[in-house]
């Protein structure tokens, strides 16, 4: 299973590295209010502008930045797009602009800290959730695979495709999301199994 | 090492006309440090390492290890016994090499440096330092097995057991698997179809259709395994 895709970590000595978890997520968190409460063209600008500033203070490679763009292309055109026609162009780029700029945030934070450090943080914050008969160590876990499956089933949907096309089939929506969805449930139970192997229902 | 001991154990999976027994009536003591297992597909040997760790329940008999009991004491016995898939990307569980490998630790009550410490030997001692902040699922098929192995050998197990673990890889991967294996000081119990794996093991169990047909040597289990195959 050799999903290529934009890579979770990228290990450096910066200041954004260095910066605490906790600190990125809150800073994630307060830019996803102001870009939902001030959308003008130049705010959003200076939001993008603000982003790639911090892709350049981590010392991030441009191609990961540039692979990021592109995965984003494929929704962000079309959304301008429609936004352009059946609105104005200032919404469109109120809209797309805050949409890109709050997806490559949440992407510098993920390239420069551990999923253990976040994982950490989430599970302090989840503290109180214990009052309420929820494991926050659960929940903690339960971000750690999202994060680990969103390469998982990027791999499944390689394989599927390869094999359609091995067989000669031609692209059909339903054709590739059933043994994806088949296989995914596969792999979710096989981790099951494997998460009580390593004592994690003790 | 450990004595598993498995007294009269029998096991079925499904309902009604469904129904279908793996393993009928097992009764085998193991204390030997290296035991192999082979059999055909579906002739209930993983089913019967599930046992060893408490993954499945016996439907009827026990199934302890040093005395514990798989079912009541399942916390105690999983601390005791690793246990290794066949398929690694199934059980790496965090993002990067280096948190797989210390996401056992984390439920250990073991301090920060502890676990840092004791994540750097086993990437280290399973020749993944270099690879420590990798991706994992962008690591080869082999050295996925191996961070599988460190992983679980990062917890130090009184007892390993390995369902097939080198049934997806080449040869060089396989015998890097074995060579890790070899050097282990733990018990270990090994499923495997690659008999070539059970040279200089202790005992080999051969099983077909949910029962234990050979129990004895290397060699002699493998000339019982073949003459199944082929009858």
């Amino acid at each position: 299973m050799a999903a290529q895709a934009v890579p979770l970590y990228l290990p450096g000595s910066s200041v954004v590295h260095r910066t605490g978890a906790g600190t990125k997520l809150l800073v994630l968190l307060a830019a996803g209010v102001a870009l939902a409460l001030w959308r003008s063209p130049w705010q959003v600008a200076l939001a993008f502008a603000l982003v790639l500033a911090g892709y350049a203070v981590a010392r991030l490679p441009l191609r990961t930045l540039v692979r990021q763009l592109l995965g984003l292309a494929w929704v962000a055109v079309p959304l301008l797009a429609f936004q352009w026609i059946f609105a104005s162009w200032q919404t469109g780029i109120g809209v797309v602009g805050s949409f890109v700029s709050m997806v490559l945030l949440a992407g510098l934070v993920t390239l420069t800290t551990r999923t253990t450090a976040m994982v950490d943080v989430v599970v302090r914050a989840c503290g109180w959730l214990r009052r309420l008969g929820v494991d926050p160590e659960r929940v903690g876990l339960m971000l750690a695979l999202g994060i680990r499956s969103v390469h998982v089933v990027i791999g499944l949907a390689q394989e599927v495709r390869e094999a359609q096309h091995a067989r000669g089939l031609r692209a059909s929506p339903r054709a590739f999301a059933v043994p994806l969805i088949v296989r995914s449930l596969r792999h979710a139970d096989r981790l099951g199994e494997a998460l009580t192997a390593r004592g994690v229902d003790d | 090492m450990p004595e598993i001991r498995v007294s009269h154990v029998s096991h079925s999976f499904g309902d009604g006309s469904a129904r279908r027994t793996v393993l009928t009536d097992l009764d085998v003591t193991l204390t030997e440090p290296r035991i192999g297992i082979v059999g055909a597909n579906g002739s209930g040997k993983s089913t019967f390492v599930r046992l060893l760790n408490g993954l499945v329940h016996p439907d009827s008999g026990t199934v302890t290890v040093d005395g514990r009991d798989t079912v009541r004491d399942g916390r105690e016995v999983r601390r005791r016994v690793g246990f290794c898939f066949t398929d690694p990307d199934a059980q790496i569980v965090m993002p990067t090499v280096a948190e797989d490998v210390a996401f056992g630790l984390r439920r250990r009550g073991l301090t920060k440096d502890e676990v840092r410490a004791r994540t750097q030997g086993a990437l280290t001692a399973y020749g993944l330092s270099g690879h420590a902040d990798h991706p994992a699922h962008l690591l080869s098929g082999g050295q996925k097995q191996l961070l599988a192995l460190a992983s679980v050998l990062v917890t130090e197990p009184d007892l390993l057991v390995l369902d097939e673990p080198t049934t997806l890889l080449d040869l060089r991967n396989a015998a890097m698997v074995r060579s890790v294996v070899d050097g282990l000081a733990q018990q270990v119990v090994l499923v495997t179809h690659h008999l070539d794996l059970l040279d200089g093991f202790d005992r080999v169990l051969v099983f077909n259709e949910g029962r234990i047909v050979h129990d004895g040597a290397p060699a002699g289990a493998v000339v019982a395994y073949r003459a199944l195959a082929t009858a």
